[in-house]
């Protein structure tokens, strides 16, 4: 492993302050450069080592860009055929009603072929965390349309631009998600800048604790980016998303338990 | 006074040279190497080391989990 350090005298283990988390297997992801899975990855893997609940969390990985991820995070792993990842998790979380289960999935996995389960177990209020990356294209074959994608954004199905009057309007599938009874927290997030890292881990851990209470379904979105779908360089990529994304997707909670509700800041 | 000083080590061959770290880092310690590593990408390194003060900001926002951050008070 060849490594560049910067001054000498200073690594010592006591002065550690941050180290990749011994979660992640040495595979190197296989992520375009500058991709939000690869941080979401991170920050899950980080939680889940510092809650200490690496024999007591079960993921289901989606398909999409993230279909390897059980090789990433070395904790127990289920893949779901397409879109099925929340009927799966409903029936782990059923016969193991102990273990954390949450799901993993893109845009084209919750929002376009997997809408049927993702409301349906958010209607019936499954004690699951359903982690949510929407960067508005299907990365994985090659940057088409997605329900997600953006009024007049360019991809290799909508050239000149996605035309509501024929295509339909981007499916906001959180906030359809924030109306059902059944869940529990909502929220949207991103891991582009550091602070938004740091919030994002914050909530994710608050939705992994939620979970002890059986109270319902945890629903996080990550607005991410895809440089390679979208054509740009990674810094340009998160520029543009923040530009054009978070009009669409506001970041902030979009329902936060009751009790909560008083001493709960707008993370906006 | 004390000053806080930091250090970064970056895994060369994880890198794939997406510059967020680089973009992200507040003092502009981190630069892109003009070699290249195994997989063909520009790393980032440390190309004023001094500046550092351990934020680590590079390390939150890296998609890779490439660097490691040490902080200290000189």
């Amino acid at each position: 492993m060849k490594e560049i350090t910067g001054i000498k005298e200073y690594i010592k283990p006591e002065n550690l302050v941050y180290r990749k988390s011994s979660l992640l297997t040495d595979d190197i992801m296989h992520y375009c450069p500058g991709c939000g899975h690869s941080t979401t990855h991170r920050i899950l893997a980080e939680i889940i080592e510092e809650e200490g609940i690496q024999q007591d969390t079960i993921g289901i990985s989606p398909v999409g860009c993230s279909v390897f991820l059980y090789n990433y995070i070395d904790i127990d792993w289920q893949e779901a055929a397409h879109g099925r990842a929340p009927a799966i998790a409903t029936a782990i979380k059923r016969l193991l009603p102990d273990k954390f289960v949450f799901t993993y999935q893109g845009d084209g996995d919750l929002a376009a072929i997997g809408t049927a389960e993702t409301i349906h177990s958010c209607n019936r209020g499954e004690n699951i965390l359903i982690i949510f990356i929407n960067n508005g294209i299907y990365g994985m074959t090659g940057g088409q349309m997605a329900p997600t994608t953006l009024p007049g954004m360019k991809s290799s199905t909508s050239p000149y631009g996605r035309d509501v009057a024929t295509m339909g309007n981007p499916l906001k599938i959180t906030d359809i998600v924030a109306t059902l009874p059944g869940t529990f927290y909502v929220t949207r997030q991103s891991v582009h800048t550091p602070a938004n890292v740091r919030r994002t881990k914050r909530v994710m851990r608050k939705a992994f604790q939620y979970q002890k209470l059986n109270r319902g379904t945890c629903f996080i979105e990550i607005v991410s980016n895809c440089p390679s779908g979208w054509k740009m360089t990674p810094v340009q990529a998160n520029k543009w998303m923040e530009e054009n994304m978070f009009p669409w997707y506001p970041l902030g909670d979009l329902k936060v338990p009751e009790e909560q509700q008083d001493q709960q800041p707008k993370t906006e | 006074m004390a000053k806080i000083k930091g250090s970064i080590v970056i895994d060369v061959d994880r890198c794939k040279g997406c510059e967020i770290c680089m973009v992200s880092c507040p003092t502009g310690t981190i630069a892109m190497a003009r070699e290249v590593n195994g997989k063909g990408y520009n790393y980032a390194y440390p190309a004023n080391p001094g500046l550092c003060i351990g934020c680590a900001n590079c390390a939150v926002v890296c998609p890779d989990g490439v660097i490691t951050v040490y902080k200290t008070k000189v």
